[in-house]
Protein backbone atom coordinates (compact mmCIF):
# COMPACT_ATOMS: atom_id res chain seq x y z
CA UNK A 1 0.00 0.00 0.00
CA UNK A 2 1.65 3.13 -0.88
CA UNK A 3 0.53 5.34 1.90
CA UNK A 4 -1.55 4.82 5.09
CA UNK A 5 -5.52 5.23 4.56
CA UNK A 6 -7.36 7.35 7.30
CA UNK A 7 -11.34 7.02 7.84
CA UNK A 8 -12.84 9.22 10.65
CA UNK A 9 -16.55 8.65 11.95
CA UNK A 10 -18.63 10.96 14.49
CA UNK A 11 -20.20 8.10 16.96
CA UNK A 12 -23.38 9.39 17.99
CA UNK A 13 -24.00 8.97 21.23
CA UNK A 14 -28.04 10.20 21.37
CA UNK A 15 -29.37 7.10 19.46
CA UNK A 16 -28.66 3.69 20.50
CA UNK A 17 -30.24 2.39 17.35
CA UNK A 18 -27.17 3.62 15.31
CA UNK A 19 -24.69 2.00 17.43
CA UNK A 20 -22.19 0.23 15.52
CA UNK A 21 -22.59 2.10 12.07
CA UNK A 22 -19.30 3.07 12.39
CA UNK A 23 -17.95 -0.45 12.39
CA UNK A 24 -20.09 -1.73 9.73
CA UNK A 25 -18.38 1.55 7.52
CA UNK A 26 -15.22 0.30 8.51
CA UNK A 27 -15.31 -3.48 7.91
CA UNK A 28 -16.90 -2.73 4.14
CA UNK A 29 -13.91 -0.21 3.72
CA UNK A 30 -11.62 -2.82 4.64
CA UNK A 31 -12.63 -5.42 3.01
CA UNK A 32 -12.70 -2.99 -0.31
CA UNK A 33 -8.91 -2.64 0.75
CA UNK A 34 -8.56 -6.29 0.40
CA UNK A 35 -7.24 -6.68 3.95
CA UNK A 36 -7.08 -10.59 5.51
CA UNK A 37 -10.46 -11.80 6.44
CA UNK A 38 -8.57 -13.02 10.11
CA UNK A 39 -7.27 -9.07 10.69
CA UNK A 40 -10.90 -7.86 8.92
CA UNK A 41 -12.29 -9.98 12.07
CA UNK A 42 -10.46 -8.85 14.76
CA UNK A 43 -10.24 -4.77 13.55
CA UNK A 44 -14.19 -5.09 13.08
CA UNK A 45 -15.13 -6.39 16.76
CA UNK A 46 -12.72 -4.87 18.43
CA UNK A 47 -13.95 -1.46 16.95
CA UNK A 48 -17.70 -2.24 17.50
CA UNK A 49 -17.42 -3.14 21.02
CA UNK A 50 -15.52 0.10 21.74
CA UNK A 51 -18.41 1.92 19.32
CA UNK A 52 -21.01 0.10 21.78
CA UNK A 53 -19.15 1.70 24.94
CA UNK A 54 -18.72 4.75 23.70
CA UNK A 55 -22.42 5.49 22.99
CA UNK A 56 -23.72 3.18 26.37
CA UNK A 57 -20.79 5.31 29.01
CA UNK A 58 -19.75 8.38 27.22
CA UNK A 59 -22.77 10.23 24.96
CA UNK A 60 -20.33 9.20 21.58
CA UNK A 61 -17.27 10.49 20.47
CA UNK A 62 -14.94 10.09 17.88
CA UNK A 63 -13.51 7.19 16.17
CA UNK A 64 -10.29 6.80 14.20
CA UNK A 65 -8.74 4.45 11.96
CA UNK A 66 -5.61 4.25 10.20
CA UNK A 67 -4.53 1.44 7.69
CA UNK A 68 -0.65 1.49 6.91
CA UNK A 69 1.53 -1.19 5.76
CA UNK A 70 1.73 -3.38 8.29
CA UNK A 71 -1.05 -2.68 10.84
CA UNK A 72 -4.59 -0.90 11.20
CA UNK A 73 -4.80 1.60 14.43
CA UNK A 74 -8.30 2.09 15.95
CA UNK A 75 -8.92 5.56 18.25
CA UNK A 76 -11.56 5.94 20.11
CA UNK A 77 -11.75 9.29 21.77
CA UNK A 78 -14.84 10.31 23.59
CA UNK A 79 -15.64 12.98 26.49
CA UNK A 80 -17.40 11.16 28.81
CA UNK A 81 -16.73 10.40 32.53
CA UNK A 82 -13.67 8.21 32.20
CA UNK A 83 -13.56 5.40 33.77
CA UNK A 84 -12.26 5.29 37.64
CA UNK A 85 -10.44 2.52 37.95
CA UNK A 86 -9.19 0.87 34.99
CA UNK A 87 -8.31 -2.31 36.08
CA UNK A 88 -11.62 -3.03 37.50
CA UNK A 89 -12.83 -1.76 33.99
CA UNK A 90 -10.65 -4.76 32.83
CA UNK A 91 -12.00 -7.54 34.49
CA UNK A 92 -14.03 -10.20 32.66
CA UNK A 93 -18.03 -9.38 34.19
CA UNK A 94 -17.50 -6.52 35.80
CA UNK A 95 -19.97 -3.49 34.07
CA UNK A 96 -21.41 -0.35 35.34
CA UNK A 97 -23.87 -0.59 32.35
CA UNK A 98 -27.37 0.56 33.55
CA UNK A 99 -30.36 -2.29 33.26
CA UNK A 100 -31.76 -0.98 30.37
CA UNK A 101 -28.46 -1.25 28.57
CA UNK A 102 -28.72 -4.76 29.39
CA UNK A 103 -32.20 -5.12 28.15
CA UNK A 104 -30.80 -4.50 24.60
CA UNK A 105 -28.14 -7.20 24.78
CA UNK A 106 -25.20 -5.59 26.19
CA UNK A 107 -23.19 -4.55 29.13
CA UNK A 108 -22.26 -8.40 30.29
CA UNK A 109 -18.82 -6.68 31.27
CA UNK A 110 -16.78 -8.79 28.21
CA UNK A 111 -16.19 -5.17 26.20
CA UNK A 112 -12.67 -4.50 27.33
CA UNK A 113 -11.43 -7.35 28.20
CA UNK A 114 -12.44 -8.28 24.33
CA UNK A 115 -10.99 -5.49 22.88
CA UNK A 116 -7.85 -6.30 24.45
CA UNK A 117 -8.32 -9.80 23.12
CA UNK A 118 -8.80 -9.54 19.50
CA UNK A 119 -5.92 -6.84 19.50
CA UNK A 120 -2.28 -6.47 19.42
CA UNK A 121 -2.15 -3.92 21.62
CA UNK A 122 -4.56 -1.51 23.32
CA UNK A 123 -3.73 1.59 25.37
CA UNK A 124 -6.25 3.25 27.87
CA UNK A 125 -5.24 6.78 28.48
CA UNK A 126 -8.61 8.24 30.71
CA UNK A 127 -9.48 11.02 33.13
CA UNK A 128 -12.03 11.38 35.27
CA UNK A 129 -14.49 14.49 34.07
CA UNK A 130 -12.70 14.53 30.94
CA UNK A 131 -13.30 11.47 28.79
CA UNK A 132 -11.00 8.35 27.49
CA UNK A 133 -8.74 7.70 24.73
CA UNK A 134 -8.50 3.90 23.41
CA UNK A 135 -5.87 2.99 21.10
CA UNK A 136 -5.80 -0.02 19.87
CA UNK A 137 -3.52 -2.12 16.93
CA UNK A 138 -4.00 -4.81 14.90
CA UNK A 139 -0.82 -5.88 13.12
CA UNK A 140 -1.43 -7.39 9.48
CA UNK B 1 -26.48 -28.34 7.19
CA UNK B 2 -27.61 -25.98 4.13
CA UNK B 3 -29.67 -22.89 5.18
CA UNK B 4 -32.60 -24.23 3.64
CA UNK B 5 -33.35 -27.22 6.24
CA UNK B 6 -32.96 -25.14 8.85
CA UNK B 7 -35.58 -23.01 7.50
CA UNK B 8 -37.34 -26.44 7.16
CA UNK B 9 -36.23 -27.61 10.20
CA UNK B 10 -37.83 -24.73 12.35
CA UNK B 11 -40.96 -23.85 9.51
CA UNK B 12 -39.32 -20.55 9.39
CA UNK B 13 -40.31 -18.08 7.67
CA UNK B 14 -38.00 -16.71 5.04
CA UNK B 15 -37.79 -12.27 5.61
CA UNK B 16 -34.63 -12.02 3.54
CA UNK B 17 -31.51 -13.83 1.68
CA UNK B 18 -32.73 -16.12 -0.22
CA UNK B 19 -30.19 -16.26 -2.48
CA UNK B 20 -27.98 -18.05 0.14
CA UNK B 21 -30.56 -20.71 1.55
CA UNK B 22 -28.48 -23.21 -0.71
CA UNK B 23 -25.21 -22.20 1.22
CA UNK B 24 -23.58 -24.61 4.24
CA UNK B 25 -23.57 -23.64 7.73
CA UNK B 26 -21.83 -25.64 10.08
CA UNK B 27 -22.26 -24.77 13.72
CA UNK B 28 -24.89 -22.42 15.80
CA UNK B 29 -25.54 -20.40 18.76
CA UNK B 30 -28.44 -19.12 20.91
CA UNK B 31 -27.98 -15.93 23.08
CA UNK B 32 -29.97 -12.81 23.91
CA UNK B 33 -26.58 -11.28 24.71
CA UNK B 34 -24.64 -9.72 22.14
CA UNK B 35 -22.00 -9.10 24.54
CA UNK B 36 -21.76 -13.23 25.10
CA UNK B 37 -21.45 -13.90 21.28
CA UNK B 38 -19.04 -11.12 20.66
CA UNK B 39 -17.20 -12.50 23.57
CA UNK B 40 -17.54 -16.61 22.91
CA UNK B 41 -18.26 -17.28 19.27
CA UNK B 42 -16.39 -18.16 16.93
CA UNK B 43 -17.23 -19.79 13.14
CA UNK B 44 -20.79 -19.95 14.31
CA UNK B 45 -22.57 -19.57 10.95
CA UNK B 46 -26.14 -19.01 12.51
CA UNK B 47 -27.16 -16.94 15.77
CA UNK B 48 -30.55 -17.86 17.66
CA UNK B 49 -32.14 -15.23 19.34
CA UNK B 50 -35.06 -13.50 21.33
CA UNK B 51 -33.67 -10.07 21.02
CA UNK B 52 -35.21 -8.04 18.54
CA UNK B 53 -32.87 -4.93 17.65
CA UNK B 54 -30.08 -3.46 14.43
CA UNK B 55 -27.45 -3.98 17.09
CA UNK B 56 -28.34 -8.17 16.61
CA UNK B 57 -27.79 -7.53 13.27
CA UNK B 58 -24.43 -5.76 13.54
CA UNK B 59 -23.04 -8.05 15.87
CA UNK B 60 -24.07 -10.85 13.64
CA UNK B 61 -22.34 -9.07 11.00
CA UNK B 62 -19.21 -8.11 12.93
CA UNK B 63 -19.08 -12.29 13.52
CA UNK B 64 -18.90 -13.24 10.04
CA UNK B 65 -22.20 -14.77 10.89
CA UNK B 66 -24.53 -15.79 7.86
CA UNK B 67 -27.97 -16.63 9.28
CA UNK B 68 -30.08 -14.91 12.22
CA UNK B 69 -33.38 -16.99 13.63
CA UNK B 70 -35.26 -14.94 15.24
CA UNK B 71 -37.51 -17.00 17.65
CA UNK B 72 -40.52 -17.29 19.28
CA UNK B 73 -42.28 -15.28 16.05
CA UNK B 74 -40.46 -12.05 17.03
CA UNK B 75 -40.75 -9.64 14.18
CA UNK B 76 -37.88 -7.79 13.29
CA UNK B 77 -37.86 -4.61 11.78
CA UNK B 78 -37.68 -3.55 7.79
CA UNK B 79 -35.10 -0.99 8.89
CA UNK B 80 -33.06 -4.61 10.27
CA UNK B 81 -33.75 -6.71 7.37
CA UNK B 82 -32.75 -4.18 5.09
CA UNK B 83 -29.24 -3.94 7.12
CA UNK B 84 -29.39 -7.81 6.91
CA UNK B 85 -29.75 -7.66 3.15
CA UNK B 86 -27.17 -5.21 2.61
CA UNK B 87 -24.84 -7.31 4.99
CA UNK B 88 -25.54 -10.54 3.16
CA UNK B 89 -27.00 -12.22 5.76
CA UNK B 90 -30.02 -15.01 5.87
CA UNK B 91 -32.96 -13.33 8.16
CA UNK B 92 -35.95 -15.85 9.20
CA UNK B 93 -38.53 -15.75 12.19
CA UNK B 94 -40.00 -19.13 13.79
CA UNK B 95 -42.91 -19.88 15.98
CA UNK B 96 -40.66 -22.49 18.40
CA UNK B 97 -38.73 -21.13 21.54
CA UNK B 98 -35.48 -20.56 21.67
CA UNK B 99 -34.81 -24.28 23.37
CA UNK B 100 -37.21 -26.12 21.10
CA UNK B 101 -35.34 -24.51 17.96
CA UNK B 102 -32.09 -25.07 19.41
CA UNK B 103 -33.20 -28.71 19.92
CA UNK B 104 -34.14 -29.28 16.49
CA UNK B 105 -30.89 -27.90 14.93
CA UNK B 106 -28.48 -30.14 17.21
CA UNK B 107 -31.18 -33.02 16.53
CA UNK B 108 -30.51 -32.43 12.79
CA UNK B 109 -26.73 -32.43 13.19
CA UNK B 110 -26.12 -28.57 13.61
CA UNK B 111 -23.64 -28.12 17.03
CA UNK B 112 -21.99 -25.58 18.79
CA UNK B 113 -18.40 -24.96 17.29
CA UNK B 114 -15.53 -25.19 19.66
CA UNK B 115 -14.83 -21.97 22.35
CA UNK B 116 -12.47 -19.39 21.47
CA UNK B 117 -9.33 -19.63 23.64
Amino acid sequence: MPENVTFHFDVDGENFTSAGEASVMVKKKLRQLGLPPEVIRRVSIAMYEGEINMVIHADGGDADVTVTDDEVIIVLSDRGPGIPDVGLAMQEGYSTARDNIRSLGFGAGMGLPNMKKYTDSMEIETEIGVGTKITMTVKL
Amino acid sequence: MKIKEIRELLGAELLCGEEYLDNDVFSACCSDMMSDVLAYVKDQGVLLTGLVNPQVIRTAGMMDMVCIVFVRGKEPTEEMIELASDCGIVVMKSRYRAYEACGHLYTAGLVPAPEDK
